[in-house]
């Protein structure tokens, strides 16, 4: 049951990915299989896992929720500049996550400040199925 | 003849001189007005992101390239650029830098001595209230810092000013 929903998801953020502004299914794949290679009986990507990871402070001061909020279809401000930063969630924002190259650039800034190290092919996984599973 | 060429050559000499005292002009009215262009959209949308795209002139060109050199810890947050973005935004702040008096040790635009004493009259409540927050969030009280315009119609201090 639970390798059908993980599956069912896969299969959903892919055919998302195909239907044009949203997460680019080529993306997607490449962090799947990055994912499956990595971390052995690895079963899917999981929202809920996403939702509890972007709220963890992962031992340091700030989480991803510190700058996006901890429901990001609000707008965040930056932990130091005071500046606003429009939702992540793409049903609020939908120019966000379209673009690999951009989500790759902010992932390897942001795991750095947050995380300390860069994030793994499952934790952008999980946190991308979170943000597009959330609706207005 | 000579006569007409040597007056075209006058003319030709007057119109530089209006065209050179003009340009002056504006730019100093728009220093007045301070006003610092940032029109460079790679600059805007990589550093503008996470602050008001500083307008280049605010800092020298030393200033600027010490800050491009350390972006991977950049005031405690990784802003490291691709290799392409990297050498435009460089470019760019270098091209527009201010003189040498611009160049701030620190790296800080708010460290500098003219950064003080413009905001002198800003009390220390307004600098510590939630919609400011730091002297980095421009756009708080110049309400037009994202286009480069931190004159005084378009600012709206939280809680006045003390003068």
């Amino acid at each position: 049951m639970k390798s059908f929903t993980t599956g069912a998801l896969v299969a959903l953020l892919l055919f998302a990915g195909a239907a044009g502004a949203e997460v680019p299914a080529d993306y997607l794949r490449s962090l799947d299989a990055a994912a499956r290679a990595g971390t052995p009986g690895f079963g899917g990507f999981s929202a809920a896992r996403g939702a509890q990871w972007f709220a963890s402070r992962h031992g340091s001061d700030w989480s991803c929720a510190t700058c996006h909020t901890d429901r990001p279809l609000a707008s965040g401000r930056h932990a130091t500049t005071g500046r606003a930063i429009a939702p992540l969630a793409p049903a609020a924002s939908p120019e966000r996550l379209t673009d690999a190259a951009k989500i790759e650039k902010w992932f390897r800034r942001n795991c750095n400040d947050v995380l300390g190290r860069a994030c793994t092919p499952a934790e952008k996984g999980d946190v991308i199925a979170w943000l597009t599973s959330l609706k207005q | 003849m000579f006569d007409d060429r040597r007056r075209r050559w006058f003319d030709g000499i007057a119109w530089t001189a209006a065209a050179v005292a003009l340009a002056l002009l504006v730019d100093a009215a728009e220093a007045g007005e301070h006003r610092y262009p940032v029109d460079n959209a790679v600059y805007k949308a990589e550093c503008g992101s996470c602050h008001v795209a500083y307008p280049p002139a605010l800092l020298g060109a030393g200033t600027w390239r010490e800050i491009m050199r350390g972006l991977d810890k950049h005031f405690g947050t990784d802003a490291g650029l691709g290799e392409s973005a990297h050498a435009q935004v460089s470019a760019y702040l270098e091209a527009g830098a201010g003189g040498p008096r611009r160049e701030v040790r620190t790296l800080r635009i708010s460290n500098a001595s003219w950064f003080r004493k413009e905001h002198d009259e800003v009390s220390a409540a307004a600098w510590k209230s939630a919609a400011v927050k730091s002297p980095a969030n421009c756009g708080a009280c110049h309400r037009q810092a994202e286009r480069g315009d931190f004159g005084e119609r378009s600012l709206r201090v939280p809680g006045g000013v003390v003068r």
